[in-house]
């Protein structure tokens, strides 16, 4: 006989006399996750499943524990499960969030913690979006280094003052948590969206590139930086802890003395 | 096999029609694909004007109250008779002219983004644009009028209207 696993798959069990493994509290919640299929039909419905999870877990987890034990069929995007591939992002309790960096301890687990896709992308299968108008305006800010002087024989030289002018916006990982929290987006899918223009900010207060010109003039659009209207949903949204809001501000500032 | 990316705007053409309808090949639903192209800097110059036009405002509003309400008489002291001295005065006309002007203009541009955000449908959106153009106009045009002709006692066939507000002449 089989013991019933609790415990995530990926935690090392610890033998008892260690100690702490066993010590970790346990808490029942309710997760309700929003459904999708259209090969079902067409309206979306909520599923609850009543789990047992330990402090340590996160919606990640819950996730995991439905998906292996519970119901197979429930279908989500996660990768790396650490924060840093950005693939797992989704609306918890009405806020995005990536699933793997959201402890379910910090939430209220007194009520049912409600999961759905990320909103204003088209949904394909239950917390799975499509993502490609996302990357089609990532693709269109062209998020690469374009230098036009000589290539150096070794790396690129910049100053750690000049490096530092960015350094906020490298740390996107393309998760669409910011895109996808902002009520514009949610209306007019043309908009760029914060995460594109995070990206062409990073290039464009890069010393090295030599572009950025290109990029404000293609962020100087009437779906460009001029449809933000400063709400901080990107911000409060992003799981990097970027100031996308900031750094749109700091674009449309670039456009500005640049025209003026 | 090579993994390609896109050229920037590549996906906006026409071209691979004859994929499956599903997006799942790269192909963008048509609502978020960009149309029409940039009206040069018209939204820049929008946002600069809102900002311009907020600050000057919040000068002409407070100047304006404050004279209305709280010199002299106060807010006792306004009748058609207290409009019509201070729009004898040019310094108040074009105080008058530059506030509606200004108000204007920044409710109506305020009105226009929030139809862009809202009207999903480009009829409803059109509709909506030309309704609050022809109020503007409407308004713009009515306010410049009076403060440029207003009269307090106004005569009609050598018979003045009924206000009792006016010295018999």
């Amino acid at each position: 006989m089989s013991a019933e696993l609790a415990e995530p798959a990926s935690k090392i069990e610890l033998p008892a006399h260690v100690g702490g493994g066993g010590e970790i509290p346990t808490f029942d919640i309710t997760l309700r996750v929003r459904r999708y299929n259209p090969e079902v039909s067409e309206d979306a419905t909520w599923d609850d499943f009543k789990l047992t999870m330990y402090g340590t877990d996160r919606v990640l987890d819950a996730l995991h524990k439905v998906k292996w034990e519970i119901d197979g069929s429930v279908s989500f995007r996660r990768s790396c499960a650490h924060g840093v591939c950005g693939s797992d992002a989704m609306r918890i309790n009405g806020r995005n969030r990536l699933a793997c960096k959201t402890l379910l301890k910090d939430l209220d687990t007194s009520k049912p913690i409600t999961v759905e896709p990320i909103k204003g992308l088209p949904v394909e299968k239950d917390l799975i979006v499509d993502m490609e108008p996302f990357f089609q305006s990532f693709r269109e800010v062209m998020p690469f280094l374009i230098n036009k002087g000589h290539e150096p024989t070794k790396e690129r030289l910049q100053s750690a003052e000049d490096r530092e002018r960015f350094d906020d916006t490298t740390k996107c990982i393309l998760c669409a948590a910011c895109t996808s929290s902002c009520p514009v987006f949610w209306t007019d899918g043309q908009y760029f969206g914060p995460a594109a223009i995070v990206n062409a900010h990073r290039f464009i207060f890069d010393s090295r590139d030599d572009a950025g010109d290109m990029r404000l003039e293609i962020l100087n659009d009437k779906e460009g930086v001029w449809r933000c209207r400063t709400t901080f949903n990107c911000s409060e949204a992003c799981p990097r802890g970027i100031q996308v809001t900031q750094a749109i501000a700091e674009v449309k500032q670039a456009i500005l003395s640049r025209k003026i | 096999m090579t993994a390609t990316i896109d050229s920037p705007r590549s996906g906006r053409n026409s071209s691979g029609k004859n994929s499956s309808g599903r997006n799942s090949s790269g192909k963008i639903a048509p609502q978020y694909r960009r149309t029409g192209g940039s009206r040069g800097n018209f939204e820049m110059l929008a946002w600069l004007f809102m900002r311009l036009s907020g600050v000057v405002l919040v000068v002409l509003i407070f100047g304006h109250l404050f004279v209305n309400l709280m010199v002299g008489e106060g807010i006792h002291a306004i009748d058609f008779g207290f409009v019509a001295g201070k729009w004898a005065d040019p310094f108040w006309q074009v105080w008058d002219l530059a506030m509606l002007w200004l108000a204007m203009l920044h409710g109506t541009n305020g009105v226009r983004t929030i139809i862009n955000d809202y009207a999903e449908k480009d009829s409803t959106r059109l509709w909506l644009k030309i309704v609050l153009y022809a109020a503007t106009t409407v308004i713009i045009v009515l306010g410049t009028l009076v403060i440029f002709t207003f009269n307090p006692c106004p005569v009609v066939d050598g018979v003045p209207l009924p206000g009792g507000f006016c010295p018999a002449a």
